[in-house]
């Protein structure tokens, strides 16, 4: 990759606007979910008819995974391929309509929700006409990708990209057999899914557990191969555990969604194929983890002197640690518990704000400088503050949902001496109420810390430089 | 193994097929078997589709995103039978499209609120919660109270719905808007045929209290059937059901 003699003519404009457009959508996902998480602690905060909790989550969910990270996915995989594929990105108007579309997509799904129009199916709201708008915009994205890939002057398709495409396809096969409906007119924007009671959940669920799969980790894993060996200037761990663990992760995820329907009216088979490839999905997951590390191994001193680095390598972290997490609640038994309450919650966010956001602010903070041809950064300091900020925002955030959910759980089936239920439901609720504070606070850091990156990227884009920026550190994104 | 790779590798049409294939597998084993329908619902009696005016009220429960902090699905544990009833079967939910399982309960489970709490207690819940659980985190819904719920078309909604696969009648079609507002009042000369299309169970009256049809009368109509139409009594679980309990 750097031995590059002659630099084709890279489209960096449409990968600018999915930086841009990244930030934007993530400091807003990431203040509904902190106004969210305050109405659960203080329920004043829910007025009107448009913003009540029922009709922000679906707010929140969908703008940090699909316009957040969506964009991020967009943003790297256009500014990857060309890179490794030594080819200028295919088709200039067909990657702008991915762009326009793609935004105008997420502006039909947001008003879509505050206004009552949802599929109420988690991660899959948007109605009938959003569904089909996005199809196109996905296929035009299959079409862009692939068609690079073909063009590419590099006799072997780069690992990243083997994920980036894994992701497209995946993602698509999941969003047509999820959404398939009937509406109830052409000029209606209500419609009725195909699929409906215990096939519907399944269905839902072996799209939802999918969306985390290939969506956010697939794509995400294809970020963490371009951006980590570039960051860190050193070859990928190994070759050999790339193919094995991207083959075994895409193989075994897919079955993995009937873990969220334990103990349900879904067969016992099904739920007990879910767990078992849950658990197994540790290995490749780990796989993953350790091939984005190692890599790093003789070049471990970067760590302290980088912190865009730093962030690439907690994402890691908080990937293998929610990793290990899953499968652990997937065990029926461990389920039982934790199914219905926060612990879910806390799950998903060491996933999303750990795993997903970290990742996607390294390779932000890389992007910008190159992007924008500037020499660095405005400020590392800067970075290193909202790292520290972010992780000890998710620290927060995720230990009070450890406590709330697996409290709340215990309370659910905890008998008194006479062998009566002990607790009502509102008790458990009352007793959750300073978690939720604490959660708050936690989201209210991680929004801090992005704020500060948009302006430490705001100053970068117009050219400024930090003063007290160290001279050593500016090199080591050159 | 890494020479064969590579052909994989430097071809992309062959990496999308191979890809393709690998994450078909396993969707395509668990979900297949599922539309064998005699092995994953269990036969239940009484179970029918919504009538117009529940229907209304369960795509107010959609609108709203109550699925967001209910659940509506039992399991079949100790503490959680005693504290909603009998744990829920296929059969309960397989007229909704799309099922309202739901994944949190930031509030309690609502698969068997039917016949639970009076009219007037969801009256007073869905204007200010808190009125009657003081505690209660959920918030307001005033507007219900105010807004004519949507019952003019909804008999276009029930032929979508019949599309895929409810078996609503013709004759529940033609009467769709004729049956809702029947149901929506307690004196009805339509009432007799309401309980001959959908059962004597049926609840009729004015559910909110009010002199126009609501959205809280379809609300209130929906949340009241929840749970309360299989005949659990003549239920028999299947051996291996029964093993997990």
């Amino acid at each position: 990759m750097n031995t590059l003699t002659e630099k084709p003519n890279y489209n960096d404009e449409v990968v600018k606007l999915f930086t841009i457009a990244t930030v934007f959508w993530g400091v807003v996902g990431f203040a509904v979910g902190v106004f969210i998480a305050l109405q659960m602690a203080f329920p004043s905060l829910n007025f009107g008819e448009y913003l009540t909790f029922g009709r922000l989550r679906p707010l929140h969910t969908s703008a940090v995974i699909f316009a957040f990270g969506g964009n991020a996915l967009f943003a790297t995989s256009y500014f990857s391929v060309q890179r490794t594929c030594r080819a200028r990105l295919w088709g200039d108007s067909w990657s702008m309509f991915t762009f326009w579309g793609y935004q105008l997509f997420i502006v039909m799904a947001a008003v879509g929700y505050v206004t009552g129009i949802t599929q109420a199916k988690e991660y899959a709201e948007p109605e009938w006409y959003a569904d089909l708008w996005l199809t196109f915009v996905w296929v035009a994205y299959l079409v862009v990708f692939l068609m690079t890939l073909k063009a590419r002057r590099e006799p072997h398709i780069y690992v990243g990209n083997w994920f980036f495409l894994a992701f497209i396809v995946t993602v698509a096969v999941l969003h047509l057999a999820n959404n398939v409906s009937v509406p109830v007119s052409l000029t209606d924007t209500k419609s009725y899914p195909l699929w409906g009671g215990v096939q519907s959940a399944l269905i839902q669920w072996w799209y939802g557990h999918n969306a985390v799969g290939f969506f956010l980790t697939a794509g995400f894993l294809g970020i963490m191969y371009y951006f980590v060996p570039k960051r860190a200037q050193r070859p990928v761990y190994s070759y050999r555990l790339s193919i094995l663990h991207f083959w075994s992760l895409i193989f075994i995820y897919i079955w993995a969604g009937p873990h969220h329907l334990h103990y349900t009216s879904l067969p016992d088979w099904a739920q007990t194929l879910g767990a078992t490839f849950s658990i197994m999905l540790w290995m490749p997951s780990w796989g993953g983890m350790i091939n984005g590390m190692m890599t790093l191994s003789g070049a471990w001193h970067k760590l302290r002197e980088d912190p865009v680095l730093r962030f690439m390598i907690i994402s890691l972290a908080f990937y293998g640690m929610s990793t290990f997490e899953g499968p652990l609640m997937s065990i029926k038994t461990v389920n039982a518990l934790s199914h219905y309450t926060d612990w879910t919650i806390g799950h998903v966010h060491s996933g999303a704000l750990g795993w997903v956001a970290f990742i996607t602010f390294g390779a932000i903070y890389h992007l910008v400088p190159v992007l924008w041809k500037r020499d660095g950064l405005y400020s590392m300091k800067l970075v290193n503050i909202h790292l520290w900020i972010a992780t000890l925002g998710i620290v927060l955030y995720i230990t009070a949902m450890w406590v709330s959910g697996i409290m709340q759980g215990l309370m659910w089936r905890s008998y008194d001496s006479m062998g009566f239920l002990e607790y009502s439901f509102v008790e458990t609720v009352m007793a959750m109420h300073p978690f939720y504070v604490i959660r708050a606070g936690g989201g209210i850091l991680f929004l801090l810390g992005a704020l500060i990156m948009s302006y430490n990227l705001y100053r970068t884009i117009k050219g400024d430089k930090a003063p007290e920026v160290v001279a050593s550190r500016e090199k080591a994104h050159a | 193994m890494l020479k064969h790779h590579a052909k994989i590798e430097k071809n992309s049409i062959l990496l999308l097929i191979f890809t393709v294939i690998v994450i078909s597998i396993g969707g395509l084993i668990e979900i297949l078997p599922l539309f064998r329908t005699e092995t994953t619902i269990e036969p239940v009696k009484g179970v029918r589709p919504y009538t117009p005016l529940e229907l209304a009220g369960y795509n107010i429960y959609i609108r709203e995103g109550c699925y967001n902090c209910h659940s509506q699905q039992i399991r079949p544990l100790r503490d959680e039978v005693e504290r909603y009833g009998h744990y829920s079967l296929a059969a309960e939910s397989m007229y909704d499209h799309p099922f309202q399982w739901g994944s949190k309960r930031t509030g309690p489970d609502l698969a068997r609120v039917g016949g639970k709490y009076s009219d007037e207690w969801h009256i007073q819940h869905m204007k200010k919660p808190q009125a009657v659980v003081p505690e209660s985190i959920m918030p307001p819904y005033p507007h219900l109270l105010t807004r004519g719920a949507a019952l003019d078309n909804i008999a276009e909604h029930m032929k979508a719905l019949r599309a895929v696969g409810v078996p609503y009648s013709d004759a529940m079609i033609e009467n769709a808007r004729h049956d809702a507002y029947a149901q929506a009042t307690a004196e009805s000369d339509y009432h007799d045929g309401l309980m001959e299309r959908y059962g004597e169970k049926v609840n009729y009256r004015n559910f909110d209290g009010q002199p126009i049809t609501t959205e809280l009368d379809a609300l209130i109509a929906y949340l009241q059937v929840l749970g309360t139409m299989a005949e659990l009594k003549d239920y028999k679980p299947a051996p291996a059901r029964m093993g997990g309990e």
